[in-house]
């Protein structure tokens, strides 16, 4: 699967056009649906949550940046799934990292341990592997709960033998509820609060600016507040860094048939609105049209 | 075993059981999840002449058991789906519709000329009635003689069966749906989506980039059946039910109510095998309540209700 085209691509985005990609995915048909996944960890802190699910099928094949679909009632309401990115593989399981701020997530969190949840996946383009190993240092900023793809990235990466930096940001202390888990797991990490109660005052923009001058060659990967990525967007073209984002949206299914998860996406120099659930999540630092960017 | 095959005039199909247009993508997107060999059709996305760019997000909001869309018909365009897609999907035993789009009834009709040439198609259904295209809404699904002109238009270059997909954003869909019949429409197709909105409570903005979108899922499905139950007393053409299906017996409401067949939309989203979930079931159904042939129950509640 990582051959086959409109798949961990580099970070220069190739002249992929929508019709290319469903190509692709008859040549691949990696997506799976599992709808007994069983759930065989619960862990909860504060207003986030991790779950751990029984899927081999989904396991086997997922990749750091790769995101699931999940139905969170068997009734017509919420009616869709939602979309979480994949915090973890372990053997045969995935786990996800959310924070409870609606009822799609409210109504996952009362999810207990032995309960299966219907699931679709892995879906999306992965973090592009290949450019991190390439790179002398990895740097992973991520903001919030954005760190939890991140996480993923860094363990996949750091096994490979590259060096990994990370930078974490949040409003205050609690909005860092990974870090703990990161500084266990043995990454250098430098975090950032708004208000000061932990790490650097400011934000992590602003430390990451300071600091990655010092890294030498490296490659970026980034996942939070738009707010934030754009801000690292900005640094990154200052300083000439290759960087990929994960970006975020309302989804309808996840799999490129509804066409409701759409950013402004340059390539070949063109713009047009390209599907974040197929196309991406993951974009190169250079396709990405920020909101204030768009023509 | 149950005969579920269901000719909509000389469209002929194996079973009631559509995917609707812009829920199913171009098809290839479900091939991982279902056979398309066992469903009765599938409609493809809506197709410009050209590439189109659709509109902005937020294109999606979710409200209580359904969906509101504003997509805008973003599509690849009649040539690129001719040349990467249709070879992919055309050799599927089942029968591919393609949707019709056009700014005016030119284009509706150079659409389906183009498509004419092609092999592969079964039918076409004329997108008339989306509501994201046009300002507040508009869509020639509301006005008996904008239907009357694209039919016509169509009718007049096409060889294939031709099904009108109506609007339920009229005050009388038996009017627009007589127009249709009477430009030669093959069949009808409703309802499309209701016209509505949701607004965000923090920021005091529509939910939606476009204010308005497209009302869709189980909330719409009562409205709807009534409509094809309306239809389907007003006309001679065959009638195809769409709205929040999402069941087995939400599709047996239909049939009963008149619909020859059905479209599952936005439940392909949700489930995206649903459709063959259903088919199963349907089976399952007529198995135990001795329906022989699909075609004995459609349109059955009329024969004991009067008036309306």
């Amino acid at each position: 699967m990582s051959n086959s085209p409109g798949y961990c691509q580099s970070f220069l985005l190739p002249a992929v056009h929508d019709f290319d990609i469903l190509v692709s995915r008859i040549q691949t048909g990696i997506m799976v649906k599992d709808p007994y996944a069983r759930i065989i960890r619960v862990e909860k802190e504060n207003s986030y949550c991790l779950l751990s699910l029984f899927s081999p099928s989904i396991a086997g094949q997922a990749k750091p940046g790769q995101f699931i679909m999940i139905r969170v009632s068997s009734l017509s309401h919420p009616l869709l799934r939602r979309p979480f990115s994949l915090h973890a593989v372990d053997k045969d399981c995935v786990e996800v990292f959310f924070q409870k701020q609606g009822l799609g997530t409210e109504l996952l969190s009362e999810k207990k341990e032995k309960e299966t949840l219907d699931i679709l996946g892995p879906l999306g383009r992965s973090f592009s592997l290949e450019s991190g190993m390439k790179a002398k240092t990895a740097v992973l900023v991520g903001g919030g709960r954005g760190m939890a793809p991140l996480y993923f990235l860094g363990k996949r990466l750091a096994e490979s033998g590259t060096d990994i930096k990370m930078f974490y940001g949040g409003k205050t202390s609690s909005d860092l509820p990974l870090r703990v888990k990161c500084e266990n797991n043995g990454f250098d990490i430098s975090c950032s609060t708004d208000d000061g109660s932990f790490g650097f005052k400011g934000l992590i923009s602003t430390l990451f600016s300071r600091e990655i001058k010092k890294t030498g060659p490296a490659m970026v990967f980034s996942c939070g507040p738009e707010a934030m990525m754009r801000e690292i967007a900005r640094v990154c073209r200052e300083e000439e860094i290759p960087a990929e984002f994960s970006l975020e949206s309302i989804m309808g299914c996840g799999f490129g048939a509804c066409w409701g998860c759409v950013k402004r996406i340059r390539r070949n120099n063109k713009e047009e609105w390209v599907k974040i659930c197929e196309d991406g999540p993951i974009f190169p630092l250079d396709s990405i049209l920020w909101d204030e960017e768009q023509s | 075993m149950s005969d579920l095959s269901i000719d909509l005039g000389s469209l002929k199909l194996k079973n009631p059981i559509i995917a609707a247009s812009g829920t199913f993508g171009y098809g290839v997107e479900f091939t991982s999840f279902l056979d398309l060999n066992k469903l009765g059709g599938f409609v493809v996305k809506g197709l410009y002449y050209e590439p189109r760019e659709g509109n902005p997000p937020p294109r999606l909001v979710e409200t209580a058991s359904g969906l509101i869309n504003a997509i805008g018909l973003q599509g690849i365009g009649v040539k690129n789906f001719s040349e990467k897609i249709l070879p992919q999907i055309r050799d599927f035993d089942t029968a591919l519709i393609v949707n019709v789009c056009g700014d005016d009834e030119n284009e509706y009709a150079r659409v389906a000329g183009y498509l004419e040439k092609k092999e592969g198609i079964s039918a076409y259904e004329l997108n008339i009635s989306c509501p994201n295209i046009k300002k507040d809404g508009r869509n020639p699904a509301q006005d008996p003689e904008d239907t009357y002109r694209v039919v016509r238009s169509v009718k007049q270059v096409s060889s294939r069966p031709v099904i009108a997909k109506l609007s339920p954003n009229v005050t009388d869909i038996t009017v627009i749906a007589q127009s249709a019949q009477e430009a030669g429409a093959d069949a009808v197709s409703l309802v499309n989506t209701f016209l509505a909105m949701a607004v965000d409570v923090e920021t005091v903005k529509p939910k939606l980039a476009n204010v308005f979108g497209g009302l869709s899922g189980p909330a719409i499905k009562p409205i709807a059946l009534r409509m094809v139950y309306q239809a389907f007393r007003r006309l001679q053409i065959p009638v195809v039910g769409i709205g929040g299906i999402m069941t087995a017996e939400d599709a047996l409401e239909f049939f009963y109510a008149g619909a020859r067949a059905v479209q599952i939309g936005t439940a392909n989203f949700v489930q995206p095998d649903i459709t063959l979930q259903i088919l199963d079931d349907l089976v399952l159904h007529c198995r135990r309540s001795g329906i022989s042939r699909i075609e004995d129950i459609i349109g059955k509640i009329h024969a004991d209700s009067s008036g309306q």
